[in-house]
């Protein structure tokens, strides 16, 4: 057990250090969601109309997080293809490790990434006027959340990644899964302007529950929450958790199965 | 004693379509070289896999330094190095980060793997190159520092899956000279290859496999020695050809075969050097010149033609889609 857990630490480290000798990596998944926020601050917050003190900035923060966290499945999941790809992975599982360092090493590196992100597009949000008025405690909650949602979707990644054949595959795999969940939501336009059946879809889609969740934490009102008192969008925390929980129940050990086998 | 024993290994891939291995036997004497000798997709990839507990076979069963690779692959694994045909190593790390990790994933301790990496880079001639990334080195580096990879714990079994396909002439004798050095630190050793050269050069005993059996094994001599003995060869001007292919018959009493494209004509010939100067005096007598004369051994290409009746390097696409399953 001790030394699952300190070969999972090499592997984190492993991914540290791949930043620290290329930056341009980390430059870049930062460069990407604060563009999100600019795009979407300027171009479309003009012509949302919304009756949220502070604007619709308020309302897009906790959405483009939940979105960048989403993003951690295809990260994961490309990142854990290529491994396969060059043959790092029959070497990891020909060593005398545990079977499970390897993917709880990738998940809790991506996670560590997430971190960064977060707190660049944090920044660069209330550069352009996102004040959450919650409080520290309620605020720094909500950013775990956060965390933890990405790091549940991880595990998905390594079920992505592990079951495709080339990396390239994974890359289309992963937005296929991420962009329609990121945008079929609540996230960036309210959920009332979609014809019924995708405002259910919408309502009932973790990314709305965590959004909400999110903007609940930051103190805002549920806006963009969307219609008449359904479960998820009356309990947006609890919602998110039983997701996240379910997310890690049915892929955690999926992936750690998946591991063991590939290529038996 | 036997460092690794295979025995009537059965894999199939693909519900049974694809045989990669139909009951494939094998050994390996302790601190000795096994060259397993084989096309593409004969079998020698997944057969590694099985032994290095990659991958668990059909049938059949194998034990790595006396301990079963079913039953308890994670002491195997504590026993054994593996370097595969694709440099299998973090190209966006240096070499020093990957030896460092591993060594850290052996449960080395810190200073240890540092030690260790050092250690490893100073002996496979890396230390130059130890502070950059993978991505800037040659091929033949790459290897030398996935090899170095699985070098980390002082494995008592090494396996090596073609450790020279790809890499250039220069490479290949720099990895052939590291092999080497290897072997006289008293490693078992089992290597394979489509290189028959490679075989004959590294191998104490070469296990020659096609379609997922074992279909000769033996010293490099013996094998030859069962493909007959030398082969006589003379090369001659094209308006010549037919005279000296009677002479050659005369000398040989066997059957004589002609390159038309070399004009190069060639039968067996029991007597060596006897028979030599025998062609070469019918020759003279009839105002012969030849441009090439000589008696040759047989090569391996030759007992890997005689004993599966095609050439080593044909491909076999089949089997080896099956066995790349998630690789690129």
């Amino acid at each position: 057990m001790k030394n699952a857990i300190s070969d999972a630490l090499v592997i984190t480290k492993r991914q540290i250090l791949q930043l620290a000798r290329v930056p341009e990596v980390l430059i870049f998944s930062t460069i990407q969601p604060v563009m999100f926020v600019l795009l979407f601050r300027y171009v479309f917050g003009g012509s949302i109309s919304t009756d949220q003190p502070g604007g619709y900035v308020q309302l897009l923060m906790p959405g483009i997080f939940v979105q960048t966290v989403a993003f951690t499945l295809a990260a994961t999941a490309s990142g854990l293809a290529e491994d396969m790809g060059k043959g790092l992975i029959d070497r990891f599982r020909s060593l005398p490790i545990s079977r499970s360092a390897l993917v709880v090493g990738r998940t809790l590196g991506d996670s560590l990434l997430n971190i960064l992100v977060l707190a660049v597009m944090g920044i660069a949000g209330f550069v352009v006027g996102w004040r959450p008025t919650s409080g520290l405690p309620q605020v720094m909650l909500g950013f775990l959340f956060l965390l933890l949602f990405g790091y549940a979707l991880s595990w998905t990644g390594i079920f992505v990644g592990l079951s495709a054949r080339d990396a390239r595959v994974v890359q289309n795999v992963s937005f296929i899964i991420t962009f329609p969940m990121t945008f079929l939501s609540n996230a960036f336009a309210p959920t009332t302007g979609m014809p019924r059946p995708l405002q259910y879809v919408a309502e009932w889609n973790p990314v709305s529950t965590m959004v909400a969740a999110c903007r609940q934490l930051f103190g805002l009102e549920n806006q963009f929450g969307a219609t008449a008192g359904s479960f998820p969008s009356e309990h947006p925390l609890v919602m998110s958790l039983i997701y996240m929980v379910l997310i890690m129940v049915i892929f955690v050990p999926l992936s750690v199965r998946k591991y063991k086998n590939s290529s038996k | 004693m036997k460092s690794v024993v295979a025995q009537h290994l059965i894999k199939t891939y693909r519900n049974g379509e694809v045989r990669a291995l139909d009951d494939l036997s094998l050994d390996v004497e302790e601190g000795t070289v096994l060259s397993v000798l084989g096309p593409n997709g004969a079998g020698k990839t997944t057969t590694v896999r099985i032994l290095a507990t990659l991958l668990s076979p059909d049938s059949g069963n194998a034990t790595v330094g006396g301990i079963d690779v079913i039953k308890h692959p994670e002491k195997v694994r504590e026993i054994i190095g593996l370097s595969g045909q694709y440099a299998a190593v973090d190209e966006t790390l240096t070499g020093w980060d990957n030896l460092v990790m591993f060594g850290r994933l052996y449960h080395l301790g810190k200073q240890a793997s540092i030690n260790r990496a050092n250690e490893l880079l100073e002996r496979f001639s890396l230390t130059d190159s130890a502070r950059r990334p993978i991505k800037t080195y040659s091929g033949g580096m790459r290897r030398r520092l996935d090899l170095a990879a699985s070098l980390i714990v002082r494995p008592k079994v090494l396996f090596l899956d073609e450790p020279t396909t790809g890499l250039d002439p220069r490479g290949r004798q720099e990895m052939w000279g590291v092999i080497e050095e290897l072997v006289k630190d008293g490693v078992t050793l089992l290597l394979t290859t489509q290189y028959l050269e490679e075989a004959d050069q590294l191998a104490d005993e070469i296990a020659v496999i096609d379609h997922g059996k074992v279909i000769a094994r033996g010293t490099s001599d013996a094998l030859k020695r069962q493909v007959g003995g030398e082969r006589l060869e003379v090369v001659v001007e094209s308006a010549h050809i037919k005279t000296t292919m009677e002479i050659v018959a005369k000398v040989s009493g066997d059957k004589v075969s002609l390159d038309e494209a070399l004009r190069q004509i060639s039968a067996p010939v029991s007597t060596g050097a006897t028979a030599l100067i025998e062609v070469l005096k019918a020759l003279d007598t009839a105002g012969i010149h030849p441009l090439d004369v000589g008696l040759k051994r047989p090569s391996l290409d030759d007992v890997f033609m005689s004993l599966t009746g095609h050439v080593a390097e044909e491909v076999v696409a089949v089997p080896e889609a099956g066995k790349k399953k998630g690789r690129k």
